[in-house]
């Protein structure tokens, strides 16, 4: 009988003995409704205007640069401005529609992704540029994907992740972040998503934050629009 | 005093099992006495006590703030108990869609019973990678089956990337929390452990210790053979773990090494992806007061057609380790709902007092003291369910509504009928007798203070009947009136 037959004819077994009604009204009696249980989490924002203050507003206590521009010029004129001021010398980036449009030129020489360049030509960078899937108004996350946002190393290898996003991008939820991973990946979902709620940290030496554990020491949004 | 609390323990087994009693004698340690000896110790120190209540303090006076930001923290709590309440009753059903949907998308699957299957299995992907070294990020489940000890018996070098848990590893001592595994540490140990183990020079600057950590892994991220992470969830209709983490060393774990492997208890399946829009925000608030912690991560396979990176071959461990056994507890299969936040732990007066090496178990505090008698023996580990106040605390923080201070005593009374001494059960029915009939009652306080005179004496010395109890505490003395007499005089009768 192989270990999958075991553990299922275990579950089985337990399980045919029903619940002891006490535990179950005193523990079990929630709804599982969870568009419903929207409501009860912390709000996202109604409308594009709430949705970007509450965003704003987690940012600054997470520690993320907003970077506010109206459009494509002024993101790449402030791309710019973080290369001089941090005097980047090696750039990550990924192809995509915005990427292509505001990092190609930064730099003569630019690491793609999407040439598989390796581990140790990523980790050598001090920066990696990447769009996102949605930005999440109720937690102040980014939402990330392997297939869409240049892999999984680039978000978190670089001490530096500049995130690219549009102001339509902003969703109220993560909910409607889920929702939207659906609608654009239907069956086929990425290997790897994840929402990233401020630069990487850590507070295990006496609870005292500090940032860039393991992953990157600076999160920055450039959102336009 | 320490010793004579061991030797005691080990009287009353010998009076009951003579070849327990040889075993234990040549080990000089059972669950109890070393629960005994470890909790004199760590209570004594004040000092230390003092700094790990303020630590606890400040994960809830965090989360009180983050839960006001909630529309209703009570309905999301409710919600999120219903997630996995409905996970837990649909077990073997959504563990198969889950294995199904990972398998067809180039997962390998292993179905464990129990903690050396699992490990063997391990073993062998690494044995047949070749594999020098590991680098591992958090998973208690780990710690549970004992993985690290024996990987390392085949010279395989591992490594753990979470900051606390690398401390830890360090100094050659089990996670003191399961959610802050170095929380008993101040910088100057932590220093000390770095400079004695990896050279480096004393700092009191946890930003500067934090970074010698990073710089130091960086290294063991790029030449790692394979990662092995935990999960915080499976789920079962997008066949994908979620991991929860605020490091970004889980993160580089599963996406550099070119192998990954993922061990998870069976009970952390839920239905649908959406679930984890509730039972994230939930995670972080609970244990540590964050809105969500940084990286939450879904991992659905290896690297897929179309991607750039990611590792080649992807397994996910699925472990059983006798949690079929607790599910089979009509009464107490919602403890399997737990999803170790470790709120329970940061308000519960008992682990604020005693610490987390005093338990003796892999995972601490209230929702171990359920849980592990149901997992490595309620004989052995009943003790743990006196070890309360009975207070309730954690059932009130627990986000997904566990009963846990109701199992407390449902494992004191199942242990007692499992086996309960008859002198207990003696006791027990006169008490019952007594308490049940007024008149039998009020005879016995007289007796009860003619009792205290004639023990009065004896107090604190060798023939001392009640020595277990006043060699740490004061036996307060009955009143002289009762309160029913009392009643009675100062009301002319009408009682």
């Amino acid at each position: 009988m192989s270990g999958k037959q075991a553990i299922l004819g275990r579950i089985r077994e337990a399980l045919a003995h029903p619940s002891h009604p006490e535990v179950r009204t005193l523990a079990g009696n929630g709804e599982r409704d969870v568009e419903k249980a929207r409501a009860f989490m912390p709000p996202g924002g109604e409308t594009v205007e709430e949705r970007l203050q509450n965003f704003a507003r987690l940012s600054e206590v997470l520690k993320v640069e907003l970077v506010l521009v109206p459009d494509l010029e002024a993101a790449k004129e402030s791309l710019n401005a973080m290369r001089e001021v941090e005097g980047w010398t090696r750039i990550a980036s990924h192809h995509h529609d915005l990427s292509d449009r505001l990092v190609t030129g930064l730099q003569p020489d630019l690491l793609w992704t999407d040439d598989q360049p390796g581990i140790d030509a990523l980790e050598r960078c001090e920066v990696g540029i990447s769009v996102c899937e949605a930005l999440i108004a109720q937690t102040g996350s980014i939402l990330v994907t392997g297939k869409g946002c240049g892999g999984r190393a680039l978000s978190v290898l670089p001490p530096h992740h500049v995130v690219l996003a549009t102001r339509d991008q902003l969703l109220p939820d993560l909910y409607a972040g889920y929702e939207h991973l659906r609608k654009t990946y239907g069956d086929s979902l990425p290997s790897f998503i994840s929402f990233i709620t401020g630069a990487s940290r850590t507070g295990d030496i006496e609870r005292i934050l500090v940032l860039g554990a393991h992953g990157p020491k600076r999160l920055t949004v450039v959102l336009i629009g | 005093m320490n010793k004579k609390t061991h030797s005691d323990e080990l009287l009353v087994i010998k009076v009951r099992h003579p070849a327990l009693h040889f075993l234990t004698s040549l080990l000089m340690t059972t669950p109890l006495s070393k629960f005994k000896s470890d909790t004199t110790e760590s209570t004594v120190d004040v000092d230390h006590r003092l700094w790990m209540q303020a630590a606890l303090h400040g994960y809830e006076d965090k989360r009180g703030g983050v839960e006001t930001t909630f529309g209703d923290f009570e309905e999301a709590k409710k919600t999120a108990a219903a997630i996995k309440w409905e996970a837990i009753e649909n077990l073997g059903t959504l563990l198969e869609s889950f294995s199904d949907k990972l398998e067809s998308r180039g997962t390998k699957v292993c179905w464990a019973s129990n903690g050396k299957e699992a490990v063997d299995y391990i073993l062998q992907v690494c044995r047949d990678h070749g594999t020098q070294k590991i680098i591992k990020s958090k998973c208690m489940t780990t710690e549970e089956i004992h993985l690290n000890p024996a990987l390392q018996a085949e010279g395989m070098e591992v490594v753990e990337s979470d900051l606390g848990e690398f401390i830890v590893q360090l100094r050659e001592e089990e996670p003191f929390h399961f959610v802050f595994p170095a929380m008993h540490l101040k910088r100057d140990k932590i220093s000390a452990i770095f400079e004695e183990k990896l050279g480096t020079e004393p700092s009191s600057d946890p930003e500067e210790l934090t970074m010698i950590a990073r710089n130091l892994m960086r290294r063991k991220y790029c030449e790692a053979d394979i990662g092995i992470s935990g999960a915080n969830f499976g789920v079962a209709d997008t066949g994908m773990i979620s991991i929860t983490e605020n490091e970004g060393n889980a993160r580089l774990t599963t996406s550099l090494p070119k192998v990954h492997i993922a061990v998870m208890g069976i009970e952390k399946v839920i239905p649908n992806m959406e679930d984890l829009s509730v039972l994230l925000p939930l995670l972080g608030t609970a244990g540590a007061g964050q809105w969500m912690t940084a990286y939450n991560s879904m991992i659905g396979g290896p690297r897929q057609p179309g991607e750039v990176d990611g590792p080649e071959e992807f397994h996910v461990v699925l472990v059983d380790n006798h949690r079929t056994r607790l599910l089979a507890d009509p009464e107490q299969r919602d403890a399997l709902r737990c999803i170790r936040c470790g709120a329970c732990l940061n308000v519960c007066p008992i682990f604020k007092n005693i610490g987390g090496h005093s338990y003796g178990t892999t995972y601490q505090g209230p929702i171990g003291s359920v849980i592990t008698p149901h997992l490595r023996g309620l004989q052995s580990y009943k003790h743990l369910s006196y070890s309360s106040s009975l207070c309730g605390a954690c059932t009130d923080t627990c986000p997904v509504k566990i009963d846990l201070h109701h199992h407390l005593l449902r494992n004191r009374r199942d242990a007692v009928r499992e086996k309960g001494g008859r002198m207990e059960r003696f006791c027990f029915r006169q008490f019952a007798q007594v308490m049940s009939h007024p008149k039998l009652y009020r005879g016995s306080e007289g007796l009860m203070r003619l009792g205290a005179k004639l023990w009065s004496p004896l107090e604190g010395k060798k023939a001392d009947p009640l020595k277990a109890w006043t060699s740490t505490r004061t036996l307060p003395s009955p009143a002289p009136k009762s309160f029913h007499r009392q009643w009675r005089e100062q009301r002319g009768g009408d009682s």
